[in-house]
């Protein structure tokens, strides 16, 4: 922890009642909300150069079907926040690349004019998410040029008009892995494969549909890619089938003469700055711990969208900023939220829920995934012994968060609260 | 005969069953909305869909414009598209909203600009 009078020696401190880390969907939406909610004295800090986050890229329509009824591609979604920003003037700076943060919200970022330090009642932290590598993935192999991470080659195809490659492999069947493979094939590329090591798909079902099925893409689960070969570039890889435990089984090989291979293994939340100052983490969504407030460990500390638990839709990041926009503007206008006593278990089936810790005095949204594909079962919320909440699905698959709302009047002031999927 | 759909109209992706006997469809089931009778009554049919793409901008802050489809196309259509998409060539300022190809390769959808793109 980097003490304060260190951190700020050769810079004035600028005071906000917010700061909103990232202008990406969640910093908009939460931005306007907190205006609305009548926080005027805030500002949104965004590394790049133009607002909007990912959905700069995120050239595809599908998005805002839930919110605005019509099938928008990402940047007439992102717009559409940008548009309402602008409208009302609240100040956001481009360029600006937030490097540290405190416990006492101390907010340090590197911007065009300099080094800048922010003194917030409230930060919001909104920074997405990132992709997982090869690296984190150790795929044995030559390291040639050709392996791109699907954000990475999407950013090639729809901001620079640059083609990653002809003959491609995919490994991970991530909506954005899909939706990539799509694209390639629609600029003329052939790809040969999606591979995906879990016996499911990571992606939506009518992703596989519309990106993979449409246009003869063969997806083969249980398989991944065991060896990368190439010298300056890449010229092939070696797949394998796997077994349970998810080790390649021998004999199984299989050789793919391709010059790319995209990687769409799972997306991380970019949690650099929570580990920096401490805010404690879910190892199981590698984003903050929350309250229903969506408050971090760190009181005035707030987050949301991809940062906080990865998405499968931005409509469901906008809902959640705006929520969390409530709550801080509560906590800069009351100087606290209600205290979260009250700790979220996963139980059986579950694998992650948000938040972690309510009070059991206010009605909650749980967001939440299985573990694995279900048919017919009930998500269950139990509170010392008793069901606080129940929901029923026809089916649920991890690929899809499933979201509810937990009514305070079923719950106790005192006592855990176990989430469980069990099959009917 | 039963078939299977999974239904792409939105991200719930239900899983829509339809009954055909003797190219006559007897019943669907498994819609969570009337919108998922429609798209598997499309894909017995005509089966339809958009796509997006980006068009060539010169002397712009970004090298391409982002643009869709307005309605669906047929799927036998969608390279075709892709052709006449692949022609277009911008000049910088681009807004989102302007129509690049309207009834595009003589279907009732247009192709739209969706990302507004300033001069460099």
């Amino acid at each position: 922890m980097i003490a304060e009078k260190e951190f700020c020696a050769d810079t004035e401190l600028i005071r906000k009642d917010a700061v909103i880390i990232g202008a990406g969907p969640a910093g908009l939406a939460a931005a306007v909300q907190l205006y609305k909610q009548g926080i005027r004295d805030l500002v949104i800090l965004e590394r790049e150069e133009e607002p909007g986050g990912i959905l700069r890229q995120c050239i595809h329509d599908g998005f805002g079907l839930g919110r605005f009824g019509e099938s928008l591609s990402g940047p007439e979604y992102a717009r559409i926040f940008i548009d309402e920003v602008e409208k009302l003037g609240i100040p956001y700076e481009t360029g600006a690349a937030v490097t540290r943060l405190t416990k006492d919200r101390l907010v340090q970022a590197v911007t065009r004019k300099g080094l800048r330090t922010y003194q917030a009642k409230a930060v919001i932290l909104a920074m997405g998410c990132k992709e997982r590598t090869r690296g984190a993935l150790g795929i044995p192999g030559e390291r040639p040029a050709g392996v791109f991470t699907a954000g990475t080659a999407q950013a090639y195809m729809n901001l620079y008009n640059r083609m990653p490659g002809r003959e491609v492999v995919i490994l991970g069947s991530g909506d954005i892995g899909m939706i990539m493979a799509r694209r390639l094939t629609l600029e003329g590329a052939h790809v040969q494969a999606v591979l995906e090591i879990m016996p499911y798909p990571a992606g939506l079902p009518r992703n596989i549909l519309q990106c993979l099925d449409d246009y003869n893409i063969p997806l083969y689960l249980r398989h991944t890619v065991t060896c990368i070969h190439g010298k300056s570039r890449l010229t092939g890889v070696t797949a394998a089938q796997v077994d349970g435990q998810r080790r390649p089984i021998p004999g199984t090989e299989k050789e793919y003469s391709c010059d790319t291979l995209i990687l769409s293994v799972g997306l991380i939340p970019e949690n650099k700055l929570l580990e920096d100052a401490g805010i404690v983490i879910d190892p199981k969504t590698h984003g903050a711990v929350v309250d229903e407030n969506l408050q971090t460990s760190i009181p005035g500390v707030f987050s949301a969208g991809n940062v906080l638990h990865v998405h499968d839709l931005v409509d469901f990041v906008s809902l959640e900023a705006e929520a969390l926009a409530r709550h801080a503007a509560e906590y800069i206008q009351k100087g606290d939220v209600p205290h979260c006593g009250l700790d979220i278990l996963c139980g059986d089936g579950i694998g992650h829920t948000v938040p972690q810790k309510v009070s059991g005095e206010r009605n909650f949204n749980l967001s939440l995934r299985v573990r694995k594909p279900m048919r017919g079962c009930r998500i269950v919320v139990r509170q010392n012994g008793r069901e606080a909440a129940v929901k029923t699905m026809k089916k649920a698959i991890p690929a899809e968060m499933i979201q509810f709302q937990v009514p305070a009047g079923k719950l106790d002031r005192s006592g855990a609260l176990e989430v469980s999927a069990e099959e009917l | 005969m039963k078939r299977k759909f999974t239904c792409i109209v939105c991200p719930n992706g239900c899983e829509i069953e339809a009954d055909i006997e003797k190219d006559q469809v007897v019943s669907i089931t498994g819609q969570g909305c009337p919108r998922g009778r429609q798209y598997v009554l499309q894909e017995l049919t005509a089966p339809a869909r958009t796509i997006a793409s980006s068009v060539l901008v010169r002397g712009g802050v970004l090298p391409v414009a982002s643009v869709r489809l307005t309605k669906p196309v047929p799927k036998d259509m969608i390279f075709h598209v892709m052709d006449a998409i692949r022609n277009v060539v911008l000049t910088a300022p681009v807004s989102a909203g302007t129509v690049v190809l309207r009834g595009v390769c003589g279907t009732d959808s247009d192709v739209i600009v969706t990302k507004n793109v300033p001069a460099a």
